[in-house]
């Protein structure tokens, strides 16, 4: 195949195109932002956490097919997850979710969204579940570079 | 001699390469670095091959000879952009190295309240060392404006530079507008002000014919690696009285002519600049990259390219939600664009696959980017060895991300 069809698949671009869970939220336990200074993409996740799942997950930002699409499909697979269970995903969960290998600079692409959801989780974990007010929309916003 | 771009071509072993299974090398990443011909290559095996040896170190004849190539190399590039002697010339890392060495030594020049003047389509290196600086001394920066189509706004430079100012740093072609700046006349506004001229000439030196004392700037910084020579050696051009003023940047061996317990005495010009064992293959590889340019002759270069450059923006600018950015004239062969619905991550990917080499992301231009409106751009640059095909297979590259992203 293609090796351009094989990246850009149907899938992919049904994602980047039509994203799911796409936009912000008001109600959300934790809000976290994660920028990759090489191309400029940038993903900010929105996390509302009911009796330690993830109740709801929305993403917003700009970034290539591959960082969108993931970020897409990453958080269809982590609604409705416990959050240890979402700590579970990996790398390698992203690109069976995408269904394509990706070369060392655009794994950084794919993987923007798996560290915002990630980085969220640990934000919420140590400012958030500690005060005892896990489903208030108290958010917090991070940004870390490189 | 007439410009022959196939002969050219044929210097230039790499772009025979096949890439991405058995496609045509498109290499169109020039401005962010030049391919090599053979001259220079070869002028950097023969270096260590056959003289190489410390450079103003010892009296042995491989270090006679190094040192003359190494002074050569000096010769050679202070005739390329008509400096005033070879005294004038200091290598350096790269341009960033050179533009960083003037944020350090002019600082004793520069008092609480001087301002130091830069226009929006700075490339990084021609920002951020100011910006630190203005830290350190409390030397506010301000930014000349860019008009609609991307050049530096008149009005605005008026304003910009005043009795105030101490510093103007601009570029002379913006890496990502591909915008040719009047430096010449922005070097005489600053004098007639009282500021020294700087001018990052990254992306000009390479490309254009360059006479540093008709510009008439303080300091003109330029890399190596962007005019067909090696990685690793820029060059810092600077006034002789203004240098000999100025405090070394680096301290060590090679910068000094004595030393005691207590102190020393700075080597002269332009040695009092260069601490340490220089880059010494690499400045046999920039004398050979020079020869190569003056033996084509820079005049003809900047024909060809201005006549490809002008092919190039006909050509993109004739495709269907391709938005170009820069000026419509006065401009070099630097083009940044982007296909609607598309990151330019994604085009330049496309690209690659078609074995076209172009950049994708913000070009070490992150401030200009949020004046574009845009997170990044996709780049095409020319070269000297760039011919109407790698135009043609851009925009049938072009065709191609839109056909994907349809």
């Amino acid at each position: 195949m293609d090796p351009v069809e094989q990246m850009y698949h149907e899938n992919i671009l049904d994602h980047y195109k039509h994203p799911h869970n796409f936009g912000k939220m008001d109600n959300a336990s934790v809000h976290h932002h994660e920028y990759n200074p090489l191309c400029g993409d940038q993903i900010e996740m929105f996390i509302r956490v009911e009796d330690g799942r993830i109740a709801d997950v929305r993403f917003a930002g700009k970034g290539c097919a591959i960082s969108q699409a993931s970020a897409s499909m990453l958080t269809d697979a982590a609604k409705g997850k416990a959050l240890a269970e979402a700590e579970q995903l990996t790398k390698d969960s992203i690109l069976e979710m995408l269904g394509i290998t990706l070369t060392p600079i655009r794994l950084k692409c794919a993987l923007l969204s798996l560290d915002t959801l990630k980085n969220s989780i640990h934000i919420y974990r140590v400012y958030v579940a500690k005060q005892g007010d896990a489903t208030s929309d108290h958010a917090h916003t991070g940004e870390r570079n490189g | 001699m007439a410009f022959d771009v196939r002969k050219i071509r044929e210097d230039f072993p790499i772009l025979e390469k096949p890439i991405r299974e058995g496609k045509r090398l498109v290499y169109l990443d020039t401005a962010a670095t030049a391919q090599k011909p053979r001259q220079v290559i070869g002028a950097m095996d023969e270096f260590y091959r056959r003289h190489n040896a410390n450079v103003h170190r010892a009296i042995h004849q491989l270090s006679e000879e190094a040192t003359e190539i190494y002074e050569e190399a000096h010769r050679a590039v202070a005739g390329f952009i008509n400096a005033g002697s070879m005294e004038e010339v200091i290598f350096t890392k790269n341009a960033t190295e050179s533009l960083n060495l003037l944020a350090y030594t002019l600082v004793p020049r520069l008092k609480k309240g001087d301002e130091i003047v830069l226009t929006q389509m700075e490339h990084h290196s021609n920002l951020v060392p100011w910006q630190q600086l203005a830290k350190r001394q409390g030397t506010p920066i301000k930014f000349i404006t860019l008009t609609s189509d991307h050049q530096l706004n008149k009005e605005s430079v008026e304003k910009t530079i005043t009795d105030k100012t101490k510093v103007v740093a601009v570029a002379h072609v913006s890496n990502t507008l591909g915008t040719i700046n009047d430096v010449q006349e922005i070097a005489k506004m600053a004098h007639e002000r009282h500021a020294w001229c700087v001018v990052d000439g990254a992306q000009s030196v390479p490309h254009l014919p360059i006479d540093a004392q008709k510009l008439g700037c303080d300091f003109l910084a330029f890399s190596g690696h962007k005019m067909y020579g090696p990685s690793g050696i820029g060059v810092l051009y600077g006034r002789k009285e203004l240098l000999e003023e100025m405090p070394p940047f680096l301290f060590g061996g090679g910068m000094i002519r004595s030393v005691d317990w207590e102190g020393s005495a700075w080597n002269g010009l332009p040695w009092k600049f260069e601490a340490g064992t220089p880059p010494m293959a690499e400045a046999a590889g920039l004398l050979a990259a020079v020869t190569y340019l003056k033996g084509i002759g820079m005049g003809a270069i900047g024909k060809h390219e201005k006549e490809l450059a002008s092919y190039a923006l006909k050509t993109l600018s004739s495709l269907k939600n391709v938005t170009l950015y820069g000026p419509r004239k006065n401009r070099a062969g630097v083009f940044s664009f982007n296909v609607k619905g598309v990151h330019a991550h994604d085009v330049a990917a496309i690209l690659d696959a078609e074995g076209i080499a172009v950049r994708g992301g913000h070009h070490c231009t992150m401030p200009l980017m949020s004046v574009l409106g845009v997170p990044g751009t996709a780049r095409a640059s020319l070269g000297i060895y760039s011919t109407t095909e790698d135009i043609d297979a851009l925009a049938a590259g072009i065709g191609k991300v839109q056909k994907v992203f349809g």
